[in-house]
Protein backbone atom coordinates (compact mmCIF):
# COMPACT_ATOMS: atom_id res chain seq x y z
CA UNK A 1 0.00 0.00 0.00
CA UNK A 2 2.70 2.38 1.09
CA UNK A 3 4.54 1.54 -2.06
CA UNK A 4 1.60 2.38 -4.15
CA UNK A 5 1.38 5.77 -2.63
CA UNK A 6 4.66 6.64 -4.28
CA UNK A 7 3.84 5.07 -7.57
CA UNK A 8 0.59 6.56 -8.74
CA UNK A 9 2.09 9.30 -10.86
CA UNK A 10 3.89 6.74 -12.94
CA UNK A 11 0.89 4.43 -13.20
CA UNK A 12 -1.21 7.35 -14.18
CA UNK A 13 1.18 8.34 -16.85
CA UNK A 14 1.22 4.80 -18.15
CA UNK A 15 -2.52 4.59 -17.98
CA UNK A 16 -2.78 7.86 -19.80
CA UNK A 17 -0.45 6.60 -22.45
CA UNK A 18 -2.53 3.50 -22.89
CA UNK A 19 -5.69 5.54 -23.09
CA UNK A 20 -4.08 7.85 -25.61
CA UNK A 21 -2.93 4.93 -27.73
CA UNK A 22 -6.34 3.36 -27.50
CA UNK A 23 -7.84 6.63 -28.56
CA UNK A 24 -5.62 6.77 -31.60
CA UNK A 25 -6.50 3.19 -32.44
CA UNK A 26 -10.18 3.90 -32.08
CA UNK A 27 -9.95 7.00 -34.18
CA UNK A 28 -8.08 5.08 -36.87
CA UNK A 29 -10.30 2.01 -36.89
CA UNK A 30 -13.57 3.68 -37.79
CA UNK A 31 -12.13 4.87 -41.09
CA UNK A 32 -12.50 1.32 -42.27
CA UNK A 33 -15.39 0.14 -40.11
CA UNK A 34 -17.58 3.21 -40.46
CA UNK A 35 -17.14 3.84 -44.17
CA UNK A 36 -20.26 5.57 -45.41
CA UNK A 37 -23.16 3.28 -46.14
CA UNK A 38 -26.91 3.57 -46.35
CA UNK A 39 -27.32 3.23 -42.60
CA UNK A 40 -24.67 5.72 -41.57
CA UNK A 41 -25.91 8.25 -44.15
CA UNK A 42 -29.39 7.84 -42.75
CA UNK A 43 -28.13 8.10 -39.17
CA UNK A 44 -26.25 11.30 -40.00
CA UNK A 45 -29.37 13.01 -41.33
CA UNK A 46 -31.42 11.71 -38.40
CA UNK A 47 -28.93 13.32 -36.02
CA UNK A 48 -28.77 16.58 -37.95
CA UNK A 49 -32.57 16.83 -38.04
CA UNK A 50 -32.67 16.06 -34.32
CA UNK A 51 -30.33 18.95 -33.55
CA UNK A 52 -32.25 21.34 -35.80
CA UNK A 53 -35.51 20.35 -34.10
CA UNK A 54 -33.95 20.83 -30.66
CA UNK A 55 -32.77 24.32 -31.63
CA UNK A 56 -36.14 25.33 -33.04
CA UNK A 57 -37.98 24.21 -29.91
CA UNK A 58 -35.35 25.66 -27.53
CA UNK A 59 -37.05 29.05 -27.36
CA UNK A 60 -33.69 30.82 -27.66
CA UNK A 61 -33.34 34.26 -29.18
CA UNK A 62 -33.08 34.47 -32.95
CA UNK A 63 -29.39 35.43 -32.78
CA UNK A 64 -28.63 32.48 -30.51
CA UNK A 65 -30.51 30.20 -32.90
CA UNK A 66 -28.51 31.50 -35.86
CA UNK A 67 -25.33 30.56 -33.97
CA UNK A 68 -26.74 27.08 -33.34
CA UNK A 69 -27.77 26.67 -36.96
CA UNK A 70 -24.29 27.69 -38.09
CA UNK A 71 -22.71 25.16 -35.73
CA UNK A 72 -25.06 22.41 -36.96
CA UNK A 73 -24.46 23.39 -40.57
CA UNK A 74 -20.67 23.32 -40.09
CA UNK A 75 -20.85 19.97 -38.33
CA UNK A 76 -23.17 18.04 -40.62
CA UNK A 77 -22.56 19.57 -44.01
CA UNK A 78 -19.45 19.91 -46.12
CA UNK A 79 -19.34 23.70 -46.13
CA UNK A 80 -16.15 24.05 -48.23
CA UNK A 81 -17.58 22.04 -51.14
CA UNK A 82 -20.97 23.79 -50.91
CA UNK A 83 -19.24 27.17 -50.93
CA UNK A 84 -17.04 26.14 -53.86
CA UNK A 85 -20.03 24.89 -55.81
CA UNK A 86 -22.04 28.03 -55.04
CA UNK A 87 -19.20 30.19 -56.29
CA UNK A 88 -19.11 28.19 -59.52
CA UNK A 89 -16.50 29.02 -62.13
CA UNK A 90 -15.22 31.95 -60.07
CA UNK A 91 -13.86 29.41 -57.57
CA UNK A 92 -11.34 28.26 -60.17
CA UNK A 93 -9.61 31.61 -60.39
CA UNK A 94 -9.87 32.37 -56.67
CA UNK A 95 -6.74 32.20 -54.52
CA UNK A 96 -6.57 29.79 -51.57
CA UNK A 97 -6.86 32.73 -49.18
CA UNK A 98 -9.93 34.04 -51.01
CA UNK A 99 -11.54 30.60 -50.95
CA UNK A 100 -10.90 30.31 -47.21
CA UNK A 101 -12.36 33.76 -46.57
CA UNK A 102 -15.32 33.11 -48.85
CA UNK A 103 -16.04 29.74 -47.23
CA UNK A 104 -16.03 31.30 -43.76
CA UNK A 105 -18.28 34.20 -44.82
CA UNK A 106 -20.58 31.89 -46.75
CA UNK A 107 -21.06 29.62 -43.74
CA UNK A 108 -22.49 32.49 -41.72
CA UNK A 109 -24.48 33.83 -44.66
CA UNK A 110 -26.22 30.56 -45.43
CA UNK A 111 -26.93 29.85 -41.75
CA UNK A 112 -28.67 33.19 -41.40
CA UNK A 113 -30.46 32.86 -44.71
CA UNK A 114 -31.99 29.47 -43.99
CA UNK A 115 -32.15 30.07 -40.24
CA UNK A 116 -34.50 33.02 -40.78
CA UNK A 117 -37.04 30.58 -42.09
CA UNK A 118 -37.05 28.44 -38.96
CA UNK A 119 -40.49 29.68 -37.88
CA UNK A 120 -42.02 27.67 -40.69
CA UNK A 121 -40.69 24.55 -39.00
CA UNK A 122 -42.09 25.25 -35.54
CA UNK A 123 -44.50 22.48 -34.68
CA UNK A 124 -43.41 20.50 -37.71
CA UNK A 125 -41.21 17.48 -38.07
CA UNK A 126 -39.02 15.80 -40.63
CA UNK A 127 -38.95 12.02 -40.86
CA UNK A 128 -36.31 10.02 -42.66
CA UNK A 129 -38.07 7.36 -44.71
CA UNK A 130 -35.38 5.85 -46.90
CA UNK A 131 -31.77 5.97 -48.00
CA UNK A 132 -30.07 4.61 -51.09
CA UNK A 133 -26.75 4.75 -52.88
CA UNK A 134 -26.67 7.20 -55.78
CA UNK A 135 -23.61 7.40 -57.99
CA UNK A 136 -20.65 7.97 -55.70
CA UNK A 137 -22.68 9.13 -52.70
CA UNK A 138 -25.88 8.44 -50.81
CA UNK A 139 -29.32 9.94 -50.94
CA UNK A 140 -31.40 10.09 -47.79
CA UNK A 141 -35.09 10.61 -48.48
CA UNK A 142 -37.22 12.31 -45.86
CA UNK A 143 -40.69 13.75 -45.59
CA UNK A 144 -41.34 17.11 -43.99
CA UNK A 145 -44.59 17.63 -42.15
CA UNK A 146 -45.12 21.31 -41.50
CA UNK A 147 -48.20 22.62 -39.79
CA UNK A 148 -50.93 23.50 -42.26
CA UNK A 149 -49.03 22.14 -45.27
CA UNK A 150 -49.25 19.01 -47.33
CA UNK A 151 -46.23 16.84 -46.51
CA UNK A 152 -43.38 17.35 -48.95
CA UNK A 153 -40.27 15.48 -49.93
CA UNK A 154 -36.79 16.43 -48.84
CA UNK A 155 -33.73 14.60 -50.15
CA UNK A 156 -30.27 14.89 -48.63
CA UNK A 157 -27.12 14.02 -50.53
CA UNK A 158 -24.45 12.63 -48.25
CA UNK A 159 -20.82 11.96 -49.05
CA UNK A 160 -17.67 11.03 -47.11
CA UNK A 161 -15.31 12.68 -49.58
CA UNK A 162 -14.50 15.48 -47.16
CA UNK A 163 -13.03 12.85 -44.83
CA UNK A 164 -16.18 12.83 -42.76
CA UNK A 165 -19.75 11.82 -43.44
CA UNK A 166 -21.46 15.09 -44.37
CA UNK A 167 -24.32 16.22 -46.55
CA UNK A 168 -23.62 18.56 -49.44
CA UNK A 169 -27.00 19.15 -51.04
CA UNK A 170 -30.69 19.27 -50.17
CA UNK A 171 -33.36 18.71 -52.81
CA UNK A 172 -36.84 19.97 -51.91
CA UNK A 173 -39.42 18.51 -54.27
CA UNK A 174 -36.95 18.55 -57.11
CA UNK A 175 -35.55 21.98 -56.23
CA UNK A 176 -31.83 21.73 -55.81
CA UNK A 177 -30.19 23.87 -53.13
CA UNK A 178 -26.77 23.91 -54.80
CA UNK A 179 -28.28 25.06 -58.09
CA UNK A 180 -30.23 27.79 -56.35
CA UNK A 181 -27.17 28.90 -54.40
CA UNK A 182 -25.03 29.01 -57.51
CA UNK A 183 -27.61 31.22 -59.22
CA UNK A 184 -27.77 33.53 -56.22
CA UNK A 185 -24.03 33.81 -55.59
CA UNK A 186 -23.42 34.19 -59.34
CA UNK A 187 -25.88 37.10 -59.45
CA UNK A 188 -24.32 38.72 -56.37
CA UNK A 189 -20.89 38.41 -57.95
CA UNK A 190 -22.15 39.87 -61.26
CA UNK A 191 -23.57 42.85 -59.39
CA UNK A 192 -20.04 43.43 -58.08
CA UNK A 193 -18.52 43.02 -61.53
CA UNK A 194 -16.84 39.80 -60.47
CA UNK A 195 -15.06 41.38 -57.50
CA UNK A 196 -14.76 38.40 -55.15
CA UNK A 197 -13.26 40.35 -52.26
CA UNK A 198 -16.20 42.74 -52.36
CA UNK A 199 -18.59 39.77 -52.40
CA UNK A 200 -16.83 38.26 -49.37
CA UNK A 201 -17.13 41.51 -47.49
CA UNK A 202 -20.77 42.00 -48.46
CA UNK A 203 -22.21 38.56 -47.73
CA UNK A 204 -21.12 38.94 -44.12
CA UNK A 205 -23.70 41.71 -43.88
CA UNK A 206 -26.53 39.95 -45.69
CA UNK B 1 -44.03 22.81 -50.29
CA UNK B 2 -46.45 23.58 -53.06
CA UNK B 3 -44.70 26.83 -53.70
CA UNK B 4 -47.24 28.65 -55.73
CA UNK B 5 -45.79 31.48 -57.63
CA UNK B 6 -47.20 34.83 -56.80
CA UNK B 7 -48.46 35.59 -60.21
CA UNK B 8 -52.11 35.31 -59.85
CA UNK B 9 -55.24 34.20 -61.48
CA UNK B 10 -53.89 31.26 -63.48
CA UNK B 11 -56.70 30.16 -65.69
CA UNK B 12 -59.15 32.64 -64.27
CA UNK B 13 -59.02 35.96 -65.93
CA UNK B 14 -60.20 34.83 -69.30
CA UNK B 15 -60.06 38.15 -71.08
CA UNK B 16 -56.42 38.65 -70.23
CA UNK B 17 -55.61 35.14 -71.21
CA UNK B 18 -57.35 35.49 -74.56
CA UNK B 19 -55.13 38.44 -75.29
CA UNK B 20 -52.07 36.38 -74.43
CA UNK B 21 -53.44 33.28 -76.09
CA UNK B 22 -52.72 34.22 -79.64
CA UNK B 23 -49.07 35.05 -79.09
CA UNK B 24 -48.57 31.98 -76.92
CA UNK B 25 -50.15 29.77 -79.59
CA UNK B 26 -47.84 31.20 -82.20
CA UNK B 27 -44.89 30.70 -79.88
CA UNK B 28 -46.04 27.14 -79.27
CA UNK B 29 -46.15 26.43 -82.99
CA UNK B 30 -42.81 28.09 -83.58
CA UNK B 31 -41.11 26.15 -80.84
CA UNK B 32 -41.83 23.04 -82.91
CA UNK B 33 -43.03 21.07 -79.92
CA UNK B 34 -41.33 17.89 -81.05
CA UNK B 35 -41.02 14.77 -78.98
CA UNK B 36 -37.81 14.92 -77.03
CA UNK B 37 -35.99 13.74 -73.95
CA UNK B 38 -37.06 15.10 -70.59
CA UNK B 39 -35.80 18.65 -70.45
CA UNK B 40 -32.78 19.66 -68.49
CA UNK B 41 -30.95 22.88 -68.02
CA UNK B 42 -32.52 26.18 -68.91
CA UNK B 43 -33.85 27.04 -72.35
CA UNK B 44 -34.68 30.73 -72.31
CA UNK B 45 -34.13 32.27 -75.75
CA UNK B 46 -36.52 35.15 -74.99
CA UNK B 47 -34.82 36.15 -71.76
CA UNK B 48 -34.69 39.92 -72.42
CA UNK B 49 -38.43 40.01 -73.09
CA UNK B 50 -39.19 37.65 -70.22
CA UNK B 51 -37.25 39.90 -67.88
CA UNK B 52 -39.41 42.86 -68.89
CA UNK B 53 -42.52 40.84 -68.13
CA UNK B 54 -40.96 39.82 -64.83
CA UNK B 55 -40.43 43.46 -63.87
CA UNK B 56 -44.05 44.13 -64.70
CA UNK B 57 -45.17 41.17 -62.59
CA UNK B 58 -43.02 42.22 -59.65
CA UNK B 59 -44.47 45.73 -59.84
CA UNK B 60 -47.96 44.25 -59.88
CA UNK B 61 -47.12 42.07 -56.91
CA UNK B 62 -45.58 44.91 -54.93
CA UNK B 63 -48.37 47.39 -55.56
CA UNK B 64 -51.42 45.20 -55.71
CA UNK B 65 -51.23 41.48 -55.16
CA UNK B 66 -49.02 41.40 -52.08
CA UNK B 67 -50.88 44.10 -50.14
CA UNK B 68 -54.29 42.73 -51.16
CA UNK B 69 -53.26 39.23 -50.10
CA UNK B 70 -52.24 40.57 -46.69
CA UNK B 71 -55.61 42.26 -46.37
CA UNK B 72 -57.41 39.12 -47.49
CA UNK B 73 -55.55 37.07 -44.87
CA UNK B 74 -56.19 39.68 -42.20
CA UNK B 75 -59.91 40.03 -42.86
CA UNK B 76 -60.96 36.42 -43.35
CA UNK B 77 -60.22 33.77 -40.71
CA UNK B 78 -57.95 30.90 -41.75
CA UNK B 79 -60.68 28.23 -41.93
CA UNK B 80 -62.82 30.43 -44.18
CA UNK B 81 -59.88 31.09 -46.51
CA UNK B 82 -59.13 27.37 -46.55
CA UNK B 83 -62.77 26.69 -47.42
CA UNK B 84 -62.62 29.14 -50.33
CA UNK B 85 -59.41 27.51 -51.56
CA UNK B 86 -60.97 24.06 -51.24
CA UNK B 87 -63.99 25.21 -53.23
CA UNK B 88 -61.72 26.63 -55.94
CA UNK B 89 -59.61 23.47 -56.02
CA UNK B 90 -62.68 21.30 -56.35
CA UNK B 91 -63.83 23.25 -59.40
CA UNK B 92 -60.60 22.30 -61.15
CA UNK B 93 -60.94 18.58 -60.54
CA UNK B 94 -63.10 17.92 -63.65
CA UNK B 95 -60.31 19.35 -65.82
CA UNK B 96 -57.88 17.04 -64.04
CA UNK B 97 -60.13 14.04 -64.70
CA UNK B 98 -60.40 14.84 -68.41
CA UNK B 99 -56.63 15.08 -68.64
CA UNK B 100 -56.06 11.93 -66.59
CA UNK B 101 -58.14 10.11 -69.21
CA UNK B 102 -56.24 11.74 -72.09
CA UNK B 103 -53.01 10.62 -70.42
CA UNK B 104 -54.32 7.06 -70.16
CA UNK B 105 -54.11 7.24 -66.35
CA UNK B 106 -57.39 5.56 -65.56
CA UNK B 107 -56.51 4.91 -61.93
CA UNK B 108 -55.91 8.59 -61.32
CA UNK B 109 -59.05 9.48 -63.26
CA UNK B 110 -61.06 7.22 -60.94
CA UNK B 111 -59.39 8.66 -57.82
CA UNK B 112 -60.16 12.19 -58.94
CA UNK B 113 -63.72 11.30 -59.89
CA UNK B 114 -64.20 9.92 -56.40
CA UNK B 115 -62.54 13.04 -54.96
CA UNK B 116 -64.87 15.33 -56.90
CA UNK B 117 -67.96 13.34 -55.99
CA UNK B 118 -67.11 13.11 -52.27
CA UNK B 119 -66.22 16.76 -51.90
CA UNK B 120 -69.12 18.06 -53.97
CA UNK B 121 -71.74 15.92 -52.27
CA UNK B 122 -70.47 15.55 -48.72
CA UNK B 123 -68.08 18.49 -48.56
CA UNK B 124 -70.62 21.27 -49.00
CA UNK B 125 -69.95 21.74 -52.73
CA UNK B 126 -66.22 21.50 -52.13
CA UNK B 127 -65.72 23.86 -49.19
CA UNK B 128 -64.68 20.96 -47.00
CA UNK B 129 -61.97 18.72 -48.38
CA UNK B 130 -63.33 15.46 -47.05
CA UNK B 131 -61.52 13.55 -49.80
CA UNK B 132 -58.15 14.43 -48.26
CA UNK B 133 -59.36 13.32 -44.85
CA UNK B 134 -60.24 10.02 -46.53
CA UNK B 135 -56.68 10.05 -47.97
CA UNK B 136 -57.85 10.18 -51.57
CA UNK B 137 -54.77 11.56 -53.35
CA UNK B 138 -54.84 15.16 -54.52
CA UNK B 139 -53.00 15.35 -57.82
CA UNK B 140 -53.90 18.20 -60.11
CA UNK B 141 -53.33 17.91 -63.80
CA UNK B 142 -53.92 19.86 -66.94
CA UNK B 143 -53.36 19.81 -70.65
CA UNK B 144 -49.74 20.89 -70.21
CA UNK B 145 -49.06 17.60 -68.44
CA UNK B 146 -51.06 15.72 -71.07
CA UNK B 147 -48.83 17.20 -73.78
CA UNK B 148 -45.79 16.12 -71.74
CA UNK B 149 -47.17 12.59 -71.43
CA UNK B 150 -47.76 12.57 -75.17
CA UNK B 151 -44.10 13.34 -75.63
CA UNK B 152 -44.26 17.04 -76.42
CA UNK B 153 -41.08 18.80 -75.34
CA UNK B 154 -41.00 21.49 -72.72
CA UNK B 155 -40.21 24.26 -75.18
CA UNK B 156 -38.82 27.56 -74.01
CA UNK B 157 -39.20 29.18 -70.63
CA UNK B 158 -41.89 31.85 -70.69
CA UNK B 159 -42.82 34.39 -68.08
CA UNK B 160 -46.41 35.40 -68.73
CA UNK B 161 -47.89 38.71 -67.62
CA UNK B 162 -49.91 38.24 -64.41
CA UNK B 163 -49.80 34.44 -64.73
CA UNK B 164 -46.07 34.12 -64.14
CA UNK B 165 -43.56 31.40 -64.99
CA UNK B 166 -44.37 28.72 -67.54
CA UNK B 167 -42.99 27.00 -70.59
CA UNK B 168 -44.31 27.15 -74.13
CA UNK B 169 -45.85 23.71 -73.68
CA UNK B 170 -47.49 24.52 -70.37
CA UNK B 171 -48.67 27.94 -71.50
CA UNK B 172 -50.45 26.32 -74.44
CA UNK B 173 -51.80 23.67 -72.07
CA UNK B 174 -53.17 26.34 -69.76
CA UNK B 175 -55.06 27.98 -72.60
CA UNK B 176 -56.53 24.67 -73.73
CA UNK B 177 -57.65 24.02 -70.16
CA UNK B 178 -59.78 27.15 -70.18
CA UNK B 179 -61.69 26.04 -73.22
CA UNK B 180 -62.05 22.42 -72.21
CA UNK B 181 -63.20 22.91 -68.62
CA UNK B 182 -66.21 20.57 -68.39
CA UNK B 183 -67.82 22.76 -65.75
CA UNK B 184 -67.92 25.76 -68.07
CA UNK B 185 -70.53 23.96 -70.18
CA UNK B 186 -72.69 23.37 -67.12
CA UNK B 187 -72.13 26.48 -65.03
CA UNK B 188 -72.70 29.70 -66.93
CA UNK B 189 -72.28 33.32 -65.94
CA UNK B 190 -73.24 34.83 -63.58
CA UNK B 191 -73.02 31.65 -61.46
CA UNK B 192 -69.52 30.97 -62.77
CA UNK B 193 -68.35 34.25 -61.19
CA UNK B 194 -68.45 32.55 -57.80
CA UNK B 195 -65.90 30.07 -59.05
CA UNK B 196 -63.74 32.79 -60.55
CA UNK B 197 -63.92 34.75 -57.31
CA UNK B 198 -62.97 31.68 -55.29
CA UNK B 199 -60.01 31.01 -57.56
CA UNK B 200 -58.77 34.55 -57.07
CA UNK B 201 -59.24 34.13 -53.31
CA UNK B 202 -57.33 30.87 -53.40
CA UNK B 203 -54.40 32.54 -55.14
CA UNK B 204 -54.42 35.42 -52.67
CA UNK B 205 -54.42 32.89 -49.85
CA UNK B 206 -51.40 31.14 -51.36
CA UNK B 207 -49.62 34.46 -51.76
CA UNK B 208 -50.22 35.20 -48.06
CA UNK B 209 -49.35 31.72 -46.81
CA UNK B 210 -46.10 31.44 -48.71
CA UNK B 211 -45.29 35.09 -48.24
CA UNK B 212 -41.80 34.49 -46.83
CA UNK B 213 -40.82 32.12 -49.62
CA UNK B 214 -42.21 34.34 -52.37
CA UNK B 215 -40.79 37.54 -50.91
CA UNK B 216 -37.46 35.75 -50.63
CA UNK B 217 -37.49 34.95 -54.33
CA UNK B 218 -38.90 38.23 -55.65
CA UNK B 219 -37.40 40.79 -53.32
CA UNK B 220 -34.51 39.33 -51.33
CA UNK B 221 -32.61 37.39 -53.97
CA UNK B 222 -29.99 39.07 -56.10
CA UNK B 223 -31.70 38.00 -59.32
CA UNK B 224 -35.35 37.21 -58.68
CA UNK B 225 -35.99 36.43 -62.32
CA UNK B 226 -33.29 33.76 -62.47
CA UNK B 227 -34.37 32.27 -59.13
CA UNK B 228 -38.03 32.09 -60.14
CA UNK B 229 -37.07 30.51 -63.46
CA UNK B 230 -34.83 27.92 -61.82
CA UNK B 231 -37.36 27.03 -59.13
CA UNK B 232 -40.25 26.85 -61.58
CA UNK B 233 -38.46 24.58 -64.05
CA UNK B 234 -37.14 22.23 -61.38
CA UNK B 235 -40.44 21.99 -59.56
CA UNK B 236 -42.39 21.52 -62.78
CA UNK B 237 -40.11 18.72 -63.96
CA UNK B 238 -40.38 17.13 -60.52
CA UNK B 239 -44.18 17.27 -60.65
CA UNK B 240 -44.19 15.74 -64.12
CA UNK B 241 -41.92 12.95 -62.90
CA UNK B 242 -39.17 14.04 -65.26
CA UNK B 243 -36.47 14.48 -62.66
CA UNK B 244 -34.12 11.59 -62.89
CA UNK B 245 -30.82 10.77 -61.31
CA UNK B 246 -28.68 11.23 -64.35
CA UNK B 247 -29.60 14.67 -65.57
CA UNK B 248 -29.78 16.56 -62.29
CA UNK B 249 -27.45 19.51 -62.53
CA UNK B 250 -24.82 19.84 -59.83
CA UNK B 251 -25.15 16.15 -59.21
CA UNK B 252 -21.72 15.79 -57.73
CA UNK B 253 -19.83 18.91 -56.73
CA UNK B 254 -16.86 16.75 -55.76
CA UNK B 255 -16.46 15.61 -59.34
CA UNK B 256 -17.06 19.16 -60.46
CA UNK B 257 -14.37 20.51 -58.15
CA UNK B 258 -11.74 18.03 -59.24
CA UNK B 259 -12.65 17.40 -62.79
CA UNK B 260 -12.53 20.84 -64.35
Amino acid sequence: MANNLHKPPMINRRALGAVALGGVAISLLPRAALALDVNSARALIDKAIGEVNATISSGKSETAMFRDFERIFAKYSDVPIIARSALGVASKSASAAQMAAFTKAYQGYISRKYGRRFREFIGGRIEVIDARPLKSYYEVISTAYLSGESPFELRWHVSDKSGRDQFFNIIIEGVNMLASERTEIGALLDQRRGNLDQLIADIQKI
Amino acid sequence: MNVTFPFLFSGQSKEIIRIGAFSAMIAGLLSGCAAQQPAQGINDPNEPFNRKVHSFNVGLDRNLVRPVSKGYAAVLPGPVRQGVSNFADNLEVPTTIVNNVLQGRIGRASENTLRFAVNTVFGLAGFVDIASVLTIPDRKSGFGETLAVWGVGEGAYVERPILGPSTTRDAVGGIVDIFTDPLSTVVKAPDSYYGTGAKVGSKLNDRARFSDTIDGILYDSADGYAQARLLYLQKRRFDLGQTNDTDTPFLDPYEDANGQ
